[in-house]
C-alpha cells in the first residue's frame, strides 16, 4: 500500500498560519493502515494544532473528519459543505487525497499533512519497507518476486555490482542486497539458471519517466 | 490583585486492578494524597489511548499520568506494555507541541501499596508545581481574561 | 587488421595489441582533480608514463565530482600516454553514454572501462538525482553493438564512423555471493567485454581461487584478466581497509608487517615512520606482483596508487617489470 508519514508539526503550523479556521481531513485507507493519517492520527494533529495555536494566542478553530478516502469523488463529494465552512484543509491523505481534495474545492487552500514515501508494506509491525516503484512493466516472473527496480539501489537488471558485501547492499549495511535476495530466491526455486540470462536494458518509458502515466478501460466507462 | 498560588490539575489514569485498589489501598490506611490529582479509573491502562492524554492536556490538564500493574501482571495480560509504548509517544507529540513530554509519567503499583500510590501522586505534584501551569492552560486563562 | 603476433586486431589500441602480442600488461590509475586546472594531469602522468601502458581515468570516482575522464583522456593522449577512458552508469543514460562515446572515439580514445558506478550517496552530491539507466552489462553489450553493429543501442544504424573502443570492465572477486562472481564475469563476457581489471588484491590464495573458478567456466581464453593491486600507505591505512572498506580483504599478515615496519623507530620521527611504512607497503604491492604473476589467466596488473602515483615507478621496478615493452608504430 502506501506509506506516508506526518510531517513535523512546525511545517503543518507554518502553513495553516495565517487561517482561522481549519479542517483536519483524515482518510481511512492506506494512511490509515500506516497509521499516518486515518481516523486517529487526523484527531491527534487536530489536537496538537489546538493546543499549539492556543499556546500562540491564534484561533483554535480546528476540527477534524475523516472520509474513507480521499482519491475518489464519491466520498470527497458528500463533504462539500464542510470544506465550504472551513478556510483551509489540512490533508492528512497520501498526495493523491491532497490532489484529489484540491481540484474537488478548487478555491480552497488544501496542505498536505504528511509525506507521501513509498509503496510498501509493514514486513513486521511498526517496519515499513519500499517493495514497489510502480515502473509499469512488472518483471518479478523472471526475479523470483523480487523487485530490483525498487530494492536495488542502482536498479540493476543484471547485478549484484561489487559492492554487495554479505548481502548487504553497499548503500546501507542494513539494507539486504536485492540481487542477493535473487540469488537466493532462484537458488530456492530451481531456476538459477535464469541468473546467467542476460536482461535487456529497461524501458523506462512505461515508467514516470516516460511521462503522466493513464489507463483508459473503456468497459468501465458509465 | 492578590495572585492565588499555583495549583496543579492533574489527572491520573489508573487501572481498576493494581492501580485503583491501590488508590484504595492509600484510603484504608489513611494516607492522604494531594487533592490536585484526579482519578479517571479504566478497565486496564491498555485502554489509554493518546488522544486521551492529549485531550487532558487540551483542557487544561497541568500534569497527566498513568498507574498500571507491574509488567507482567498486568489483568490483561500486556495491556500495560501498550500503554507504556502509548505514552512515549505522547511525550514526543507533548515535546512536539512546546507543552513538554516531562508532565506525563508512567507508573507501576501492585494493588497492595497504597504508600506508593500516595508517594507518586505528591511526587507528579511537586513536579508539576516546580514547572508551572501548563502552557495551554497558562494560554486559556490570558484569552478568557 | 593482425596484430604482433598473429591475433586479430579489433580496435588497434596499444593496450589491444600488447595483451594480444603476449604481454604481461600493467595499467596504472589517474584521479582527475576536483576543480578545473590541467596542471595537476601533467604531473601525475609524469610519473605514469613510463612505468605502465596505459592509464584508467576515473570517471567522478565514489561520485565525487571531478574533471570528466574524457577530457583527461584527450590531454593523456596529447601527452602520449595511452588512456583508458571510464565510464559509468551512475550519471548519464544512454543519450549522453553514446553521445559521449562518439566524441571520445573522434578525440582519438579507444580503451573503455564500463562500470556501473559507486552509489551517489558515497559522493559529495548526495541530493542528485539517481540515473543508472543502464547497468555495466547493458553498458557493454550497447558499447559493443554500436562497434560491431554499428547500431545504436535503439536498433538505428550509425552512418558513417562507427566508435570502436577495446571494451573493458571491472570485477570484484571478493563481492558477495563469491559462488556466482565467476558466472558474473562470464555475463560480461557474453555482453562482450575483452579485458578486466578486477578490485584491489591482498587475499591471493582467494583470488587463485576466483581464477581457478573462472578457468573451469572456459573464460580465460576469453578475456584479458588484470589482476588489481596497490600499495599501502600506513598501519592506519592498511586497519581500515581491513574494516572499513566494502569488498576488501586485507589478510592479517600484511597488517602485522606494516606494524613491524616501524620497530625501532622512534614515535616521534614522524618522517621516518611514514617513509619506513611506504617502502613496506611498496614491497608487500610489489610481492603481490609477483604472485598473482604465476596464476594461469592473469594477463597483467593494474595498480591503483591513490594519490600516490609517484609510487608507481617503483612499484613497477621492484616487481621486476621495467621497461615496458615498446610498440613499433
Amino acid at each position: 500500500m502506501i506509506i506516508a508519514q506526518r510531517k513535523p508539526l512546525e511545517e503543518i503550523k507554518e502553513m495553516v498560519a495565517s487561517y482561522e479556521k481549519v479542517l483536519v481531513l483524515g482518510c481511512g485507507t492506506c494512511v490509515a493502515v500506516c497509521f499516518a493519517g486515518g481516523e486517529k492520527e487526523a484527531k491527534l494533529l487536530a489536537s496538537e494544532l489546538r493546543m499549539a495555536r492556543q499556546m500562540e494566542g491564534k484561533s483554535t478553530q480546528i476540527i477534524d473528519h475523516t472520509i474513507q478516502r480521499q482519491c475518489e469523488w464519491e466520498f470527497i463529494d458528500p463533504i462539500k459543505e464542510l470544506v465550504a465552512s472551513v478556510d483551509a484543509v489540512v490533508s492528512t491523505a497520501c498526495g493523491i487525497g491532497v490532489q484529489g481534495m484540491a481540484e474537488r474545492f478548487e478555491d480552497k487552500p488544501i496542505f498536505p499533512g504528511v509525506n507521501t514515501t513509498f509503496l510498501g508494506m509493514p514486513v513486521q509491525p511498526g517496519e515499513f519497507v519500499e517493495r514497489c516503484q510502480a515502473c509499469g512493466d512488472c518483471i518479478l516472473d523472471l526475479t523470483g518476486g523480487v523487485c530490483p527496480v525498487a530494492r536495488c539501489a542502482k536498479s540493476l537488471m543484471n547485478g549484484p555490482c561489487g559492492g554487495s558485501q554479505n548481502g548487504k547492499c553497499e548503500v546501507n549495511p542494513e539494507t539486504p542486497c536485492a540481487w542477493q535476495l535473487i540469488y537466493d530466491r532462484l537458488a530456492k526455486l530451481g531456476q538459477l539458471e535464469r541468473m546467467m540470462e542476460i536482461m535487456p536494458a529497461k524501458d523506462w518509458s512505461t515508467s514516470r519517466d516516460g511521462g503522466l502515466r493513464k489507463i483508459i478501460r473503456e468497459d468501465l466507462k458509465l | 490583585m492578590s495572585e492565588t498560588p499555583f495549583e496543579p490539575e492533574i489527572t491520573a489514569f489508573v487501572c481498576q486492578y493494581c492501580g485503583d485498589m491501590a488508590a484504595d489501598s492509600a484510603g484504608w490506611n489513611r494516607i492522604s494524597y494531594p487533592a490536585n490529582v484526579k482519578i479517571v479509573r479504566l478497565p486496564c491502562t491498555g485502554k489509554v489511548d493518546v488522544h486521551h492524554i492529549l485531550n487532558a492536556f487540551e483542557h487544561g490538564a497541568d500534569g497527566v499520568y498513568v498507574v498500571a500493574c507491574p509488567e507482567g501482571n498486568c489483568h490483561h495480560i500486556n495491556g500495560n506494555l501498550s500503554a507504556k509504548r502509548r505514552v512515549t509517544y505522547a511525550k514526543s507529540l507533548l515535546d512536539e507541541v512546546g507543552v513538554g513530554g516531562n508532565r506525563l509519567e508512567m507508573f507501576h503499583v501492585t494493588a497492595a501499596q497504597g504508600d506508593e500510590f500516595a508517594r507518586i501522586a505528591a511526587e507528579m505534584t511537586e513536579r508539576i508545581r516546580a514547572l508551572g501551569p501548563s502552557p495551554v492552560r497558562r494560554a486559556m486563562g490570558k484569552s478568557s481574561g | 587488421m593482425s596484430g604482433d603476433n598473429g591475433k586479430e586486431l579489433v580496435v588497434g589500441s596499444k593496450l589491444e595489441r600488447l595483451l594480444k602480442a603476449g604481454h604481461f600488461v600493467v595499467t596504472g590509475e589517474l584521479g582527475p582533480p576536483q576543480n578545473a586546472d590541467r596542471s595537476v594531469i601533467e604531473k601525475k602522468a609524469g610519473y605514469l608514463r613510463d612505468a605502465v601502458d596505459a592509464v584508467n581515468i576515473t570517471d567522478n570516482q565514489t561520485a565525487v565530482v571531478r574533471m570528466c575522464s574524457m577530457a583527461v583522456a584527450k590531454m593523456l593522449i596529447d601527452l602520449g600516454i595511452e588512456p583508458i577512458m571510464q565510464m559509468t552508469c551512475r550519471d548519464r543514460n544512454r543519450i549522453a553514454i553514446q553521445s559521449d562515446l562518439l566524441g571520445a572515439y573522434a578525440l582519438g580514445v579507444r580503451n573503455l572501462l564500463c562500470l556501473t558506478g559507486d552509489h551517489q550517496s558515497f559522493g559529495n552530491h548526495p541530493q542528485a538525482k539517481n540515473v543508472h539507466d543502464l547497468d555495466s552489462i547493458t553498458l557493454i553489450q550497447m558499447v559493443r553493438q554500436m562497434r560491431d553493429a554499428k547500431k545504436f543501442q535503439c536498433g538505428e544504424e550509425i552512418k558513417g564512423q562507427e566508435p570502436r573502443f577495446f571494451i573493458g570492465g571491472a570485477i570484484n572477486p571478493f563481492a558477495d555471493p563469491f559462488d556466482f562472481r565467476p558466472f558474473r564475469l562470464a555475463k560480461k563476457v557474453k555482453a562482450g567485454v575483452e579485458f578486466v581489471q578486477s578490485q584491489l588484491i591482498f587475499n591471493v590464495p582467494k583470488f587463485r581461487e576466483y581464477m581457478k573458478r573462472c578457468g573451469d567456466l572456459g573464460l580465460l581464453d576469453k578475456v584479458y584478466i588484470l589482476a588489481g593491486v596497490g600499495p599501502i600507505k600506513s598501519l592506519a591505512a592498511a586497519r581500515y581497509m581491513a574494516t572499513s572498506v566494502p569488498g576488501m580483504d586485507v589478510p592479517q599478515e600484511y597488517i602485522d608487517r606494516m606494524a613491524n615496519a616501524v620497530k625501532g623507530i622512534p614515535q616521534e620521527d614522524k618522517k621516518a615512520r611514514r617513509e619506513a611504512w611506504e617502502r613496506e607497503g611498496i614491497k608487500i604491492c610489489a610481492e603481490i606482483i609477483q604472485q598473482v604473476k604465476e596464476i594461469p589467466g592473469v594477463a597483467g596488473v593494474h595498480i591503483m596508487a591513490i594519490e600516490w602515483e609517484s609510487a608507481v615507478p617503483e612499484i613497477v621496478k621492484e616487481a621486476g617489470l621495467l621497461p615496458r615493452p615498446k610498440l613499433e608504430a
